[in-house]
């Protein structure tokens, strides 16, 4: 065996410029990276995204208000109940809709039953890129029993269409109360589970803890929202600092890490699953009844057994489906806690039928400009882990 | 139909000799027969190329290799990172245009036999999005063996559609029908709208095509 | 938020330092807005961010919408956030679009070509540059150095709507390709995509 030499020699390096991506394993979607390396450290790194744009504020000016709610929940794909709802509250305080407390519940509970679903999808996928491949198992067989219950509810498991302006397109069926009620028992023992796995595992301990630690100023000039932030510890969450749907009434905690490096952000997504376990239980058990959906007729499909007996409602049933409503002029913006940050929606409406601008402001497209804080300095596997843990949806970033 | 079923008839008859005989049994028996091998090893050991884009891959690849809907019971666990290695790429999610070349790439750097499954709707035919930024399917720069509807199809229908891809890659099409239609000449075709007719050849490999996966 | 007193306050306290950069203010569904005068934002920003009593020191988001046919006709926004009271504002910048009418329009292809690559070896004809030599664009003041989270969001903004942020240190394309032509978020540009044929208009499609 050759002498190796012994670190600080006098090697020769050079920097070189290396391509990953766009496709690439363990980019979480098709990111591509122009790292500037010199031997294993990262000197500079350049994200290009774009390779999913998919112009979909563009396509959302083109459609009446309702025909954007798919448009709008296909961009950060793994989270869509988050993106339905920041672009129906938008307009629901963009028409100064109310929306009844049973739909606040229920939006609630799918909310945070897909928080579950994302955190786990991240787990699975983080974990694979880290060496532990059975998560990938494991966490994708809980997110199955999440898919059970959309497909339940909705119909479909991905990309439900479920809250409609106004509040949910339908009252959950029979038995879903009784299933979740399962879902409930059973996923915080699932997520003791993971945390058993990984929590204390030695090569998992060595790659994530210290590794991309970004102080928590620069992350906020950065304006990086979410767990990331959390984890670097801050407790800005926007659930308990803006009052929306039903959390003001819910008593969850809000886990926040102490020094900002990978490990406190999976261990902060990890108690935010088991949190959003309890919201979800708390909003089952405080189920108000009464309508799923406001009574406005302007804005909202009057029910159909109403069509065949109600002149009134086949007008507006018709007036709603083939133009749709009209919002008068005006613009707000309306910002939620979507499992990656702040999801805000800017929605700009003319007076005509279809929105004038639809902007989407993602948490992954803001946050991902924290990686190069994260990654410059460190080693290439160090810089994986952190783009594990930074959990870029690309969806989201490319729209 | 009618010429093979003729010589069938003759040989069960005694009536074929000699080198009429001999050619009949090389093309029947034997060639076939190692055909169809190669046909059933390829189909059921396929590696698929990890490859996702966006909302589809969610469901493929990463749900289908999981413990649910297990692609592993099909022969294609194996996922591949390069594209040397794969001879199956999944194109699950809407393709834009910054990644049209990148995926026509990949799609070259594959080695023959491959195929190509266009899964969900917005890979096969672009999907809600007609708009400046995808491609309106996949269709319009590489040649799709397979198009699963869906937005996002279910893993079932994915897996349905893998076994349809199964039953074609055994029926062993001729895979020169890919070099004609590298969607280099059947433009005019999807440029001239339905009406238009498609060149010969390529409506002779979509013949032989479908009536591969009718079974 | 701060609500509707609040607003004129803050537009009175800004009044003194920088006259004349508060255009308007709207207290619109609960949302205050402020609409500054484009050459002073940078001013007014660190104003917001920096003066006591103020804080907005978290920008959510930047963007920009096109008023079209209102003038003028882009609105960079900025949605600020004081963290500590837990209120939003938002500050418009109104630009008039100084190349009027010369929206380069995205390149027509013709039948026969293709518009991706076909085969390998292939590479896609180039678009031709903007008929009218150099394109005039509006521009704005850069924030990067007050609000670092601008730097994509700037990026996109030029992209979309091709509005330049001068001082930005890295403005190109950063959703679509670097050689695209045509700013896709206008309201004159076209959505794109291909016609689907059906029964009425197979005649012009078919």
């Amino acid at each position: 065996m050759a002498e190796i030499a012994p670190a600080g020699a006098n090697l020769e390096t050079e920097v070189m410029t290396i391509n990953i991506g766009p496709h690439h394993p363990a980019t979480h979607g098709v990111l591509r990276l122009v790292v500037d390396l010199e031997g294993e450290i990262v000197r500079d790194l350049k994200p290009v995204i774009g390779y999913v744009h998919t112009g979909i504020e563009k396509s959302c000016e083109d459609k009446s208000y309702w025909k954007v709610i798919p448009f709008v929940e296909r961009m950060d794909y793994v989270s869509y109940f988050f993106q339905m709802e920041a672009f129906c509250g938008a307009v629901e305080r963009l028409v100064g809709l109310e929306i009844p407390p049973r739909a606040k519940y229920l939006r609630t509970i799918f909310l945070e039953l897909n928080r579950i679903h994302s955190h786990l999808v991240w787990l699975g996928t983080t974990a694979l890129d880290l060496g532990a491949i059975s998560m990938l198992w494991y966490c994708f067989r809980e997110r199955d029993k999440i898919l059970d219950l959309f497909e339940m509810a909705t119909g479909q498991r991905m990309h439900t269409r479920y809250f409609q302006v106004g509040g949910v397109i339908e009252d959950i069926p029979l038995g879903f109360e009784a299933k979740l009620r399962e879902f409930i028992a059973d996923m915080p023992v699932r997520v003791g589970q993971y945390q058993d796995l990984l929590d204390r595992n030695e090569v998992f301990l060595s790659r994530t803890k210290g590794t991309g630690i970004v102080p928590r100023e620069r992350l906020l000039e950065l304006g990086v929202t979410g767990p990331l932030l959390r984890a670097a510890g801050e407790p800005w969450d926007l659930r308990k600092a803006f009052d929306y749907l039903a959390y003001p009434e819910m008593d969850f905690k809000v886990p926040v890490g102490t020094v900002g490096d990978n490990y406190d952000r999976y261990r902060v997504r990890v108690a935010e699953m088991v949190e959003s376990v309890r919201i979800v239980e708390q909003a089952l058990d405080g189920l108000p009844e009464g309508p799923f959906i406001a009574d406005d007729r302007k804005y909202v499909l009057p029910p159909r057994s109403e069509l065949s007996t109600s002149m009134e409602s086949l007008i507006h049933h018709f007036k709603l489906v083939t133009e749709g409503y009209r919002v008068e002029a005006g613009e707000v913006y309306y910002a939620i806690e979507s499992p990656r940050g702040e999801l805000g929606c800017y929605l700009l409406a003319d007076g005509s039928a279809k929105p004038a601008r639809v902007h989407i402001r993602d948490a992954s497209f803001v946050n991902l400009q924290a990686f190069k804080d994260m990654s410059v300095g460190t080693y290439v596997a160090d810089m994986i882990c952190s783009l594990g843990m930074l959990d870029p949806i690309l969806g989201g970033v490319d729209r | 139909m009618r010429d093979r079923q003729l010589r069938a008839r003759d040989m069960l008859r005694g009536d074929l000799e000699g080198e009429e005989l001999e050619r009949y049994v090389e093309e029947k028996v034997v060639m076939t027969n190692f055909e169809k091998l190669l046909g059933w090893a390829r189909a059921n050991s396929c590696f698929p190329l990890t490859f996702g884009l966006a909302c589809c891959a969610i469901e493929a690849p990463i749900s289908i290799v999981t413990a649910r809907y297990d692609l592993a019971r099909f022969g294609a666990e194996a996922l591949r990172a390069s594209p040397r290695q794969a001879d199956m790429i999944i194109l699950s999610g809407r393709v834009s245009i910054k990644m049209a070349p990148v995926v026509r790439r990949l799609y070259d750097q594959m080695l023959e036999p491959k195929w190509a499954i266009s899964m969900g709707a917005c890979s096969s035919s672009g999907g809600m999005f007609s708009n400046y930024a995808v491609v309106q399917g996949a269709d319009k720069f590489m040649p799709i063996d397979l198009h699963v509807p869906g937005c996002p199809p279910r893993p079932e229908a994915v897996l349905y559609g893998f076994t349809k891809l199964q039953r074609k890659i055994m029926g062993h099409p001729d895979q020169g029908w890919r070099q004609r239609y590298s969607a280099g000449g059947t433009e005019e075709w999807a440029r001239g709208g339905p009406r238009s007719e498609p060149s010969p050849e390529a409506a002779a490999a979509y013949e032989e095509a479908r009536g591969l996966v009718r079974a | 938020m701060p609500d509707a007193p609040g607003l004129e306050l803050i537009r009175g306290e800004i009044e003194q330092d920088h006259p004349g950069a508060v255009l308007d203010t709207s207290f619109d569904r609960d949302q205050p807005a402020l609409v500054v005068d484009p050459a002073q934002i940078v001013a007014v920003l660190s104003w917001l961010r920096d003066a006591p009593g103020q804080g907005y020191t978290f920008l959510s988001s930047l963007h920009a919408a096109d008023y079209l046919p209102a003038e003028p006709r882009f609105g960079v926004h900025y949605e600020l956030l004081n963290r500590d009271r837990v209120e939003r504002l938002r500050v418009k910048a109104m630009l008039a679009d100084p190349g009027q009418g010369q929206t380069p329009q995205p390149r027509v292809l013709s039948h026969g070509e293709g518009g991706l690559v076909a085969s390998p070896g292939q590479t896609p004809p180039p678009h031709p540059p903007p008929a009218e030599g150099k394109e005039l664009l509006p521009e704005i003041d850069s924030c990067v150095e007050l609000f670092p989270t601008a730097e994509f969001q700037e990026r996109e903004v030029f992209d979309f709507f091709g509005i330049v942020f001068t001082g930005h240190p890295d403005l190109r394309r950063i959703l679509l390709p670097d050689d695209y032509v045509g700013w896709p978020q206008r309201r004159d540009f076209p959505v794109g995509g291909e016609p689907v044929t059906f029964t009425y208009n197979e005649r012009n499609y078919g």
